[in-house]
């Protein structure tokens, strides 16, 4: 490997955000600007992480594209690299980002500048969480995206925005602050913080537990799992539409792959022992966040109110993502995103009650999407460990079928009877742009889920073998002990 | 019978006789061509201060002892000299502007400032009780007439002889403890202090020995503004000119930490038991109420005399690991922290409006709109404060949490690290008022010496991530020194 393609794809947002930091211009230009060069950024980003897709090779379950800098001093070094895993992840991340800029670029009218700033050094952070071969790097990245999706909800979100900011960052905070002293007592019995060496460091079993449960406190709250997702709804709900797709699409997944990374492999007797507790948790997520939705008024608290239940399945992040942005057409041309506002779309609206129903039957998991793949696969892995969990975790599919075409009916069916919906306009080329792809990815994943599977396959199956392997050692361990 | 008196080597406190002598002079200068000297006296402090610097790298290495024992340079006292020096240098460089401004204009000020550096200087180099007692009293009886030197305002006068009354109450306490101390071990070295201490054998120290650290370590803490003898903190805060505040949060702290650190590591390592849990509960009981009591000010300065007071906990926390590791971790925590505070102040003394500085938090409304820069600096200095990543407070935190965890003090780090979310709280409160609120009038514009600090600190936050390893290194082995 000639250049470091790894890194470029971390830091290129960055650059393109130190970049519209030093432009000068009058205000109409620098707008315009900042526009165009986060959109830019972004695309080349993509186009850098598709290379990276292209060279990867998905029959080894090895970390890929290997980066190693002396740092910290200390065993702690500046690593970098990608496997099955994280690879999925980090093109997610890069190809919502130019969705995301294109959604906001009428929407957001005041201060563009720092707008854009904002989101491409959350970009960096985000394509470094999920690149990061060091517990102290993937921390830094993982925690340094509080400060720019702080300012995102608190700069340009609704009225409850401040709120909102506040208990977004003070819970994500308070949760991975004590990951961090897991890190830190990870790294004096291993000597290292290095994923690759502490995947085959086989922890005691006390330490195992603690540790574990202090990255639960992490990982719960980002995912967010119940009891601990309160902070959801607000910071969805306040967020502007883009803040509410990377929410909802990316970092709320750093929850669900610091899970399968770290929780997982590493600790594999606590995981299994602890088992019991993440059912009980998901399932109570499930049936009692999708009989919250289905009280809900504003379409978007249902939307993130069913994104907490879906947690329970860790499906990606795509129909949710998309769901947002469906609710962010129409409150761009309303103004209000109360359920009650809206009925009868389909008249005047075809092409957006299309794209919505595609997202909307994903996420309620009609087979042929990839709503389907997600909770299907899941359930089936369930299903195998525990009966009673799959089967109550499936009355949240029905409930949350319940609510997703209850929200569908109201708002897109029915006479056009409200006055103020007269005059609303269809999808423009802006919003086609980004919701097309979205429609396609979803059926087309839906249908034909083997690349992604493949993709990771190396790396998930050599995941389960070290899981199973670790956890034959403890239990052998265990018997040779009486 | 004749008696030899032998010349102790001057050389290793060079730095403290050239820093004394120039003071001195400098206020021959001023006592004799007046008031109109106060800028050039200013820049030459500076210039002295940097001077004294350049020596204190350029002694020979090594531990050099002078004075029968009493004086010591090691590589911890060089580290935290040139700390203290670059806060004394940056306080004098930061208070120009607000002097000229306010008609403050005494060139006693900067000659205050550099006698009680010299004080400081002598603290972190004092190797037993008696040097350790001349050293502190130098600066702080510098500091005390310092806090009061706005001698016509109230509030200033207040704040100076309060912390008069306080401080010479903390002394008395201090030299009461030094008493018992030597009392019970013969001695005021702090060798022969831990010698003495651990002939004691396995641990257990003399009930008398430990009567005389507890009064030892209640003029520490009053020094260092740490909790349960932190009360006068936000007063001389909120009551002394802002400039000397800023001075107040930075280098004193540093030399108060450096006397509390080689006391307790090098006079008392044999009933480490003993000490550890008075500094583990003063840490967190300063932690807890660094972050709680500042929720509720509206007051800048106040609001951050809490802050210090909680950061003084964080650093103790790795002192309380009475390690190696934890004496690393609480010069990184010092470092950073110096660099955090000083940033923090610059943007506290642009904080002026209409010809008066304003200190309310709600005269920062709006300030991202108004003054950008400034805004964002200031941002990222209270999300450091607050330890976020990347950030350079981020690695402060890092490295004493990760000393208190090796050192089995789990308890410590979990209510340390969720003090810290809720000192959160109000670092965020601040960025609330600058990003989301509406602009109010804008500030005068920044004076350049400011801008020059706060563009130094600011990067200096921003950016040590990139390339973290010469501070912790130079940490790593001013550490190693004292082991």
């Amino acid at each position: 490997m000639s250049w470091p393609i790894l890194s470029v794809t971390i830091f290129l947002p960055l650059v393109g955000a130190l970049f519209i930091m030093v432009m000068r211009g009058d205000d109409e230009a620098e707008k315009r600007n900042a526009r165009w060069v986060a959109l830019w950024t972004t695309l080349i980003t993509f186009a850098i992480s598709l290379i990276l897709l292209y060279r990867f090779d998905p029959s080894s379950a090895e970390f890929q594209f290997v980066e190693k800098r002396p740092w910290l001093v200390g065993a702690i070094t500046y690593h970098v690299g990608v496997d099955g895993i994280s690879l999925p992840f980090l093109i997610l991340t890069t190809a919502l980002m130019p969705v995301c800029i294109i959604a906001s670029w009428l929407p957001i009218q005041h201060r563009v500048k720092e707008y854009m700033i904002a989101f491409l050094v959350l970009e960096t952070l985000m394509v470094g969480t999920f690149a990061a071969l060091d517990l102290v790097v993937f921390y830094l990245f993982f925690e340094g995206g509080l400060i720019p999706m702080f300012l995102i909800i608190g700069v340009w979100g609704g009225p409850r925005r401040v709120y909102a900011s506040f208990k977004f960052f003070l819970y994500t905070f308070l949760g991975s602050v004590l990951m961090l002293l897991a890190i830190m007592a990870m790294y004096w019995d291993a000597g290292t913080t290095e994923i690759p060496t502490l995947l085959r460091h086989g922890f005691p079993r006390g330490l195992q537990t603690w540790a574990w449960l202090a990255f639960l406190a992490s990982f719960a709250v980002k995912l967010p799992m119940w009891p601990v997702h309160t902070w959801l709804p607000d910071a969805h709900v306040e967020a502007p539409t883009a803040g509410s797709v990377i929410l909802a699409a990316i970092l709320l997944k750093m929850g669900g792959y610091g899970f399968l990374r770290f929780s997982l492999p590493m600790f594999p007797a606590a995981s299994h022992d602890l088992a019991p507790l993440i059912f009980a948790l998901s399932v109570i997520a499930v049936i009692y966040t999708s009989l919250v939705a289905l009280a809900q008024a504003d379409m978007k608290k249902l939307i993130a109110y069913s994104s907490v239940a879906h947690m329970g399945f860790v499906t990606m992040g795509i129909f949710a993502a998309a769901l947002f942005l469906c609710v962010g057409v129409v409150y761009d041309r309303m103004h209000t995103r109360e359920i009650a506002a809206y009925g009868g779309l389909v008249n005047r609206m075809p092409l957006y009650a299309a794209a919505f129903m595609v997202f909307t039957l994903a996420n309620v998991g009609l087979p042929g999407t990839t709503g389907f793949i997600g909770e299907f696969l899941t359930l089936i892995g369930t299903f195998r460990v525990n009966t009673w969990v799959a089967t109550l975790a499936t009355t949240g599919i029905i409930l949350s079928a319940a609510y997703a075409l209850w929200l569908y009916r109201k708002v897109i069916f029915g006479p056009l009877t409200k006055a103020s919906l007269a005059t609303i306009k269809d999808l423009d080329y802006r919003e086609i742009v980004t919701l097309g792809p979205l429609v396609v990815l979803t059926i087309l994943f839906g249908i034909y889920p083997k690349p992604v599977l493949d993709l990771s396959a190396a790396s998930v199956a050599q995941l389960l073998e070290n899981y199973d392997r670790a956890l034959g050692a403890a239990k052998t361990a265990v018997l040779l002990a009486h | 019978m004749t008696e030899t008196v032998e010349i102790p080597a001057l050389l290793p406190a060079l730095p403290e006789i050239v820093l004394a002598i120039g003071a001195m002079v400098l206020l021959m200068v001023g006592a004799f061509r007046g008031e109109q000297t106060a800028k050039g006296i200013e820049g030459a402090a500076i210039l002295l201060l940097v001077l004294t610097g350049l020596i204190v790298v350029l002694l020979p290495a090594g531990k050099l002892v002078t004075f029968g024992g009493s004086f010591i340079v090691d590589g911890f006292a060089r580290f935290l000299k040139l700390l203290a020096l670059a806060g004394s240098a940056a306080a004098i460089l930061m208070s120009s502007n607000y002097l000229a401004l306010e008609k403050r204009e005494t060139f006693e000020y900067s000659i205050l400032i550099l006698l009680s550096t010299t004080g400081m200087m002598m603290l972190i180099s004092a190797a037993d009780l008696i040097a350790l007692y001349l050293g502190l009293e130098l600066m702080s009886l510098a500091l005390y007439v310092v806090a009061a030197i706005d001698r016509d305002s109230v509030r200033s006068t207040e704040a100076g002889l309060k912390y008069f009354v306080l401080g010479a109450l903390s002394s008395g306490m201090l030299l009461y403890g030094a008493s018992l101390i030597y009392g019970f071990t013969g001695t005021v070295s702090f060798a022969g202090i831990a010698n003495a201490a651990s002939q004691g054998g396995g641990g257990t120290a003399s009930l008398g020995l430990v009567f005389g650290l507890v009064f030892l370590f209640a003029g520490f803490c009053f020094k260092v503004s740490a909790v349960p003898f932190h009360m006068w903190t936000p007063d001389v805060y909120e009551g002394a000119p802002t400039p000397i505040t800023a001075f107040f949060a930075a280098a004193p702290k540093v030399a108060g930490i450096a006397m509390f650190v080689r006391t307790t590591i090098v006079a008392f390592p044999g009933i480490l038991t003993q000490w550890q849990q008075i500094v583990v509960f003063v840490a967190i009981a300063s932690m807890a109420l660094g972050a709680f009591a500042a929720i509720g000010q509206k007051n800048i300065k106040r609001l951050m005399a809490y802050s210090s007071i909680g950061h003084m906990g964080f650093a103790l926390v790795g002192l309380a690991a009475g390690t190696q590791q934890g004496v690393h971790g609480v010069l990184v925590y010092m470092a950073i922290y110096v660099a955090m505070t000083l940033g923090a102040f610059a943007c506290i003394l642009s904080m002026r409006r209409d010809g008066q500085m304003v200190e309310q938090i709600a005269d920062l409304a709006g300030l991202a709109r108004t003054k950008p820069t400034m805004a964002f600096f200031f941002a990222m200095l209270l999300f450091s404060l607050a330890g976020v990543p990347p950030l350079a407070g981020f690695f402060a935190k890092f490295y004493v949490f990760l000393a208190a965890i090796q050192a089995g003090l789990f308890t410590l780090a979990v209510i340390g690290v969720v003090t810290s979310v809720v000192g959160a709280y109000y670092y965020l409160a601040i960025v609330k008022t600058m990003y989301f609120d509406e602009p109010a009038k804008p500030f005068e514009p920044m004076p350049y010496e400011l801008k020059a600090v706060l563009a130094v600190t600011g990067l200096f936050n921003l950016l040590f991530f990139v390339y973290p390893s010469p501070l912790i290194e130079a940490a790593n082995a001013a550490a190693k020194s004292l082991f």
